[in-house]
């Protein structure tokens, strides 16, 4: 088995004892040697049940890359036994272990590489929860053997050169204003800051929480571990770009190809990226305005209210509203027709076609890179950042209380509910809201939670046309499971028995990114950004 | 000749090809564009995109030197040139290779008085005037300020888009270089303006304040009270004032600054009653709780701070218009300024075609000597924007002779 194509002569048996010295890796270099089936499969379950922690305990509200964040993390590495404690161990009667559980991390990595490496979607998850564990594994060495930091960084050539007292003394107002963490001038004492190239350290840069000046970056030590992960996270993007060119070579083995193949549809389920068979949802332009009021979450019924009374939405309101509709059943056809109706109640008919028709065609994959694009997720739609003028994102999070407010009442939403609503929106639980939102509208209760505007819509339909009574929650249980965000579908099967008010309580668990999207939406934009990066790497497929 | 009045098509397509023909900018404009030839392919890499009469678009269009370039441009006659990314392939050529992919790009920022509307009573929509205007000013000497001091950049080549906007481009080289996560940062870096329609208030700040966001203050506070109090006239009637103070989150503040506002005569008493208001209430202990210390800052910030639209600056392959191409709607020439001087420039003085070609032929008449050598633009009032263009050229041409040297330095190597 060979890894990001470089190729090894098959029948040789490669048994060379890898040594790793450090508990950390940066995974530069392909493992070799020989894995059984069996073998692989596990790692690769086991790495998977670890990125999954990471990222439930990111959608739990804790404070990403905390002291605790990293407790609750180990709490459950070693709970769970899970290899990563053993690789920090430094007993020489145990080194056979420590060696064997290292060997797992990195042989389990570059496979999770291959299975995560096929779409921008999962590229991004992989690299952001790849890039946490990291973070949150330097943290907890940082803290218990500061010693083998050192030894890491110098055996990956990453140097980082402190400033002198002088400059430490000149740029002091400067730093003492222009750091995050520091409170006070007594607070730069026996501090040391790192200069380094300001895209070094682009988490820092976007949100204003470092020094800037002349094009560099002033890092306090407190953040080296930002530096390292920076790295870390853009090493990680490239070399999936990599894998993704060289995977074609891995299709001749069957069996690794079934394994891997089988691997992403059961762990990653639904992002409603293609129809799935059998799905018949099919809408034309005269049924939206009835069914947006009817079945639609409010921030598309918000796009479509502006729509219709504006007849013009800004980019990023085009992009979320019109894949959405394409994922609702809308076809090319129809989408065309009922864009151009709305546009050329303001524009010429010439130029609705020059300049807005062919975004349509983009969406559905027949312009410019033509990839059929993915609706938005909540969370996505969540964490866009939006300007003046824009009418796109989540109405629980981007509006203020009273306009939020005056809306839901407008739409009908009892006073209960409401206040109910309005109540989870100042905890910043907007998905719940979303579900309180749904449960209202439809007069019955929602147990699978709210992840995806068309999985909205789509409970929604299924409860109209009376084919799955929601209340069952059994029924809708395959939707859960296929959806990604909800890592806790594992959980909501725990209750699936119980009440619904256990029920919500397990879902006020698991969708309370509430803190997390206020104080690291900076991160998640960097997802963004990988995708971006990685969409120049790979190859675009040429028309 | 104000670039605001909408210009005759019939007019453009009479014009334009004098204009591409005598007064286009060619040599300097390759000069520009070439980047001392550092790579060789720099230029012939680059995408430019051609919008003619009729609106035939053609994207991917790209020339091996200034003579192709010259003479495509004069072929086409563009009602508008947009220039793109440096790909690793000529574009015109694009198909015929596998990978097609955008490498470089100038940092490029766009600033549309559009996005004024809210903070604007003057005029709206595509409608500028020299009121308003002054909102691109304060964006340019925050934004290039900014530039220069945190990130270190030295060739800003400032561009005033025709009609009622401003570009910046970025041209040092490791500005050119950034990947596109790193032009994600520093978008995010400089935006302070966050929320849709549905928030009224879009500028939070933190405790501390950061250095960059002091000095932007800074300059947001010398041009505040002219700008806002003056000209705009902010505070001048209950729906106005009322806007204004939904930024205030504490409602009691709120109602009795609402309650003595009818008292004061104009927005600059109003302001200070309100600025006044605010100052004692932060310093009073109770209300020190979701009340943040900045409230003053943070209003003023979100009346004159740049709004930039960042999908601009993130995106690598973003097309941007081209400078010293013709605005097809006012006929105005996309000239450049200097920033330094961003106070004295004046868009309703840019020069049109019109207005080019009665000075060209005024001067033509005026001098006897036919073909004297001089550069035809030397004859209008585009000069001025010419001689910015090769003062920043020659800036960059010094860093262009560094890059020369380190390349041949490293060929010597190997």
């Amino acid at each position: 088995m060979e890894f990001g194509g470089r190729r090894v002569r098959r029948n040789r048996r490669v048994e060379v004892e890898m040594s790793y010295p450090s508990s950390l890796q940066f995974y530069s270099t392909p493992p070799s040697g020989n894995v059984s089936l069996m073998e692989f499969d596990e790692m690769a379950v086991e790495r998977l049940k670890i990125l999954r922690t990471i990222e439930r305990l990111n959608l739990s509200g804790q404070i990403k890359n905390s002291e605790e964040w990293v407790n609750k993390l180990y709490d459950d590495f070693s709970k769970n036994k899970y290899f990563i404690v053993k690789t920090e161990k430094i007993s020489d009667d145990k080194r056979d272990e420590v060696e064997a559980a290292r060997r797992q991390d990195h042989i389990s990595h570059f496979i999770m590489r291959l299975v995560y490496c096929r779409t921008e979607e999962l590229r991004r998850w992989f690299i952001s929860n790849e890039t946490d564990l990291f973070r949150a594994r330097f943290q907890h060495i940082a803290k218990s053997k500061p010693e083998q930091i050192t030894k890491f960084m110098a055996q990956n050539n990453l140097n980082f050169t402190p400033i002198t007292n002088e400059e430490l003394n000149s740029e002091r107002e400067n730093l003492i204003k222009g750091t995050h963490y520091i409170a006070g001038g007594d607070m730069l004492e026996g501090r040391t800051f790192f200069k380094v190239l300001f895209t070094e350290a682009l988490e820092l840069v976007k949100s204003r929480k470092v020094f800037l000046k002349g094009g560099f970056a002033y890092v306090p030590d407190t953040d080296l571990v930002t530096l390292v992960a920076t790295s870390f996270r853009a090493h990680l993007s490239q070399a999936l770009a990599f894998t993704n060119r060289a995977l074609p070579q891995l299709d001749d083995d069957e069996r690794l190809f079934k394994l891997l193949q089988d691997f992403d549809k059961r762990y990653t389920g639904n992002d409603y990226s293609e129809k799935k068979k059998g799905q018949h949802h099919v809408i034309t332009p005269d049924m939206i305005d009835h069914i947006a009021t009817k079945s639609f979450p409010p921030c598309m019924r918000q796009l479509n209210d502006v729509l219709r009374t504006t007849h013009h939405l800004k980019h990023g309101g085009r992009l979320t509203y019109g894949l959405f509709l394409k994922a609702a059943g809308l076809s090319l056809e129809d989408a065309l027709h009922f864009w151009r109706s709305h546009f050329t109640k303001n524009m010429e008919l010439d130029k609705f076609e020059r300049q807005y028709a062919y975004g349509v065609r983009y969406n559905y994959g027949k312009e410019g890179k033509r990839t059929d694009y993915t609706p938005y997720s909540c969370l996505k739609i969540i964490m866009m950042s939006i300007g003046p003028g824009d009418a796109h994102g989540c109405p629980f999070k981007h509006c203020d209380t009273p306009v939020l407010k005056q809306r839901l009442m407008a739409y009908g939403i009892p006073t209960q509910a409401l206040s109910e609503i309005m109540d989870l929106v100042s905890k910043s639980h907007y998905q719940i809201a979303c579900q309180r939102y749904w449960e209202a509208t439809h007069n019955a209760t929602l147990e699978t939670g709210i992840n995806h505007p068309n999985q909205f819509f789509e409970e929604s339909q299924k409860y109209i046309s009376g084919t799955v009574p929601p209340s069952q929650g059994k029924a809708t249980q395959h939707l859960v499971k296929g959806t990604r965000a909800v890592v806790y579908s594992s959980q909501s099967s725990h209750y699936s028995s119980g009440t619904s008010t256990q029920s919500t309580e397990d879902n006020t668990q698991a969708f309370s990114n509430t803190k997390r999207t206020e104080l690291d939406a900076s991160d998640a934009f960097d997802d963004d950004d990988d995708s971006a990066l990685l969409a120049s790497y790979v190859d675009t497929p040429e028309s | 000749m104000p670039c605001s009045t909408s210009f005759d098509s019939d007019a453009l397509n009479e014009l334009l090809p004098i204009y591409y023909n005598r007064l286009f900018p060619y040599k300097q404009y390759y000069n520009w564009l070439n980047y001392g030839g550092v790579p060789k392919t720099y230029f012939s890499y680059r995408e430019f995109s051609f919008n003619l009469a009729d609106d035939i678009y053609l994207r991917y269009q790209s020339f091996k030197d200034q003579e192709e370039m010259e003479r495509e441009i004069k072929k086409h006659k563009p009602h508008k040139i947009d220039i793109g990314a440096v790909f690793n392939f000529r574009p015109k050529d694009h198909r015929s290779v596998s990978v097609f992919t955008p490498m470089e790009k100038e940092l490029v920022f766009d600033i549309d008085m559009t996005d004024y509307d809210e903070v604007r009573t003057c005029c709206s929509g595509a409608d500028i005037c020299s009121k308003c205007w002054k909102f691109m000013t304060v964006a340019i000497k925050i934004l290039d300020a900014a530039l220069r001091e945190d990130f270190g950049y030295q060739h800003l080549l400032w561009v005033y888009s025709g009609r009622r906007g401003v570009h910046c481009w970025v041209c040092d080289a490791k500005a050119r270089s950034l990947s596109q996560s790193s032009r994600s940062a520093v978008a995010e870096y400089l935006q302070l303006i966050r929320g849709g329609d549905s928030v009224a208030k879009k500028v939070n700040l933190q405790q501390k304040l950061h250095p960059s966001i002091e000095r932007a203050l800074y300059i947001a506070k010398s041009y505040f009270e002219n700008l806002m109090l003056v000209d705009q006239e902010i505070l001048s009637t209950p729906d106005q004032w009322k806007k204004v103070l939904a930024l205030i989150p504490d409602p009691t503040l709120r109602e009795s600054l609402e309650n003595v506002m009818p008292q004061c005569v104009n927005s600059q008493q109003r302001w200070n009653t309100i600025e006044l208001g605010i100052t004692k209430a932060t310093s009073k202990g109770e209300y020190k709780k979701g009340f943040s210390p900045h409230l003053v800052a943070e209003i003023i910030l979100q009346l004159v701070y740049p709004r930039l639209d960042i999908n601009v600056t993130k995106g690598l392959n973003h097309l941007l218009k081209s400078p010293f191409c013709i605005h097809p709607k006012t006929g105005c020439v996309c000239v450049c300024f200097d920033p330094l001087k961003a106070d004295e420039f004046d868009p309703m003085n840019v020069p049109n075609l019109s207005h080019l070609m009665e000075e060209i032929s005024q001067y033509d008449a005026n001098t006897k000597e036919v073909n004297s050598g001089v550069p035809e633009y030397e004859k209008t009032s585009m000069k001025t924007s010419v001689a910015v263009f090769e003062a920043f050229l020659k800036g960059l041409n010094k860093e262009n002779a560094g890059r020369r040297r380190d390349e041949s330095d490293q060929k010597r190597d190997f």
